[in-house]
């Protein structure tokens, strides 16, 4: 059972929105009054996947579970899928064009940090179809 | 070192007041957020020449009290809005991102780990 459920679109062409379901999610686990260390890895893993989502897959939803041990996110997206998983893991490879270079992403860091943050991490991944990643993250 | 102490440091200038006497232990200097968001450290400001409203949320998630504008950047409405709500302050200092990075350290701030 889930204690709390919550669920956001993310839109694809408004990238100053990016990040919104995020910093949401990490105002309602302040709430609840998770440990701050907790929420602060929550909120980078998510936030990157975010990021992720509008720069290489025109944006997608969230739905987060709340427990009171872990968090759960689910980010998906009908985007382009990812060809290389190992690859794309990899600390420093990106796919991302200049001019994503230039809003300050793009350095190939966001899914080791993701994976850094999270204590569970699964991608489903199929070219030309979208991108699903599972997210868990122990909080206490 | 309190966020006030680096206004005089960097001869900033406060373009959004949040809490001034909040107190600093460390600073990152990236142009790029992935970058900031790899390295966790408590009680850190942020450097930066970017200037979008991802910067600002990149600090919400990493619990950063201020960020600094390099170079003399300003930012627009919009970005100082965000960093309104979340009571994060923002400054702007003339000094380059090296020049700045190196009067913080000189005066005892550190980068929060060895390397
Ligand atoms: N949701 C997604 N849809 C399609 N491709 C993706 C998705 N997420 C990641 N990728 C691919 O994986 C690569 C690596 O992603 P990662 O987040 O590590 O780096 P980045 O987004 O390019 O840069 P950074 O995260 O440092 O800003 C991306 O460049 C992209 O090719
Ligand atoms: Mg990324």
């Amino acid at each position: 059972m889930s204690a709390i459920h919550l669920h956001f679109d993310v839109p694809g062409d408004d990238f100053t929105r990016a990040g919104e379901a995020s910093g949401s999610t990490k105002k309602r686990l302040k709430a609840l009054g998770y440990d701050s260390d907790a929420i602060r890895r929550v909120a980078i893993a998510m936030y990157e996947a975010e990021i992720n989502m509008v720069i290489h897959a025109n944006g997608g939803y969230c739905d987060v579970d709340v427990y009171p041990d872990r968090v759960e996110i689910l980010l998906a997206d009908d985007g382009p899928g990812i060809e290389d998983i190992d690859k794309a893991m990899q600390e420093g490879y990106s796919t991302a064009p200049d001019n994503v270079r230039s809003l300050g992403f793009g350095a190939g860091m966001g899914l080791p940090n993701i994976k850094k943050y999270s204590d569970e991490m699964r991608i489903d991944t199929k070219l030309g179809i979208g991108t699903k990643l599972y997210l868990t993250i122990k909080v206490h | 070192m309190i966020v006030r102490d680096i206004i005089d440091i960097l001869e900033g200038e406060i373009i959004c007041e949040g809490n001034l006497d909040q107190e600093i232990l460390t600073a990152c200097g990236s142009d790029m957020m992935s970058d900031v968001l790899a390295f966790v450290k408590d009680q850190s400001v942020l450097l930066t020449g970017l200037v979008n409203p991802q910067v600002v949320r990149t600090a919400e998630m990493m619990d950063m009290a201020c960020i600094i504008f390099v170079r003399g950047k300003v930012p627009d409405e919009s970005i100082i809005t965000l960093a309104k709500a979340r009571g994060i302050t923002l400054m702007k200092t003339r000094f380059r991102m090296f020049t700045a990075c190196g009067l913080l350290y000189s005066n005892g701030l550190s980068g929060g780990c060895k390397v």
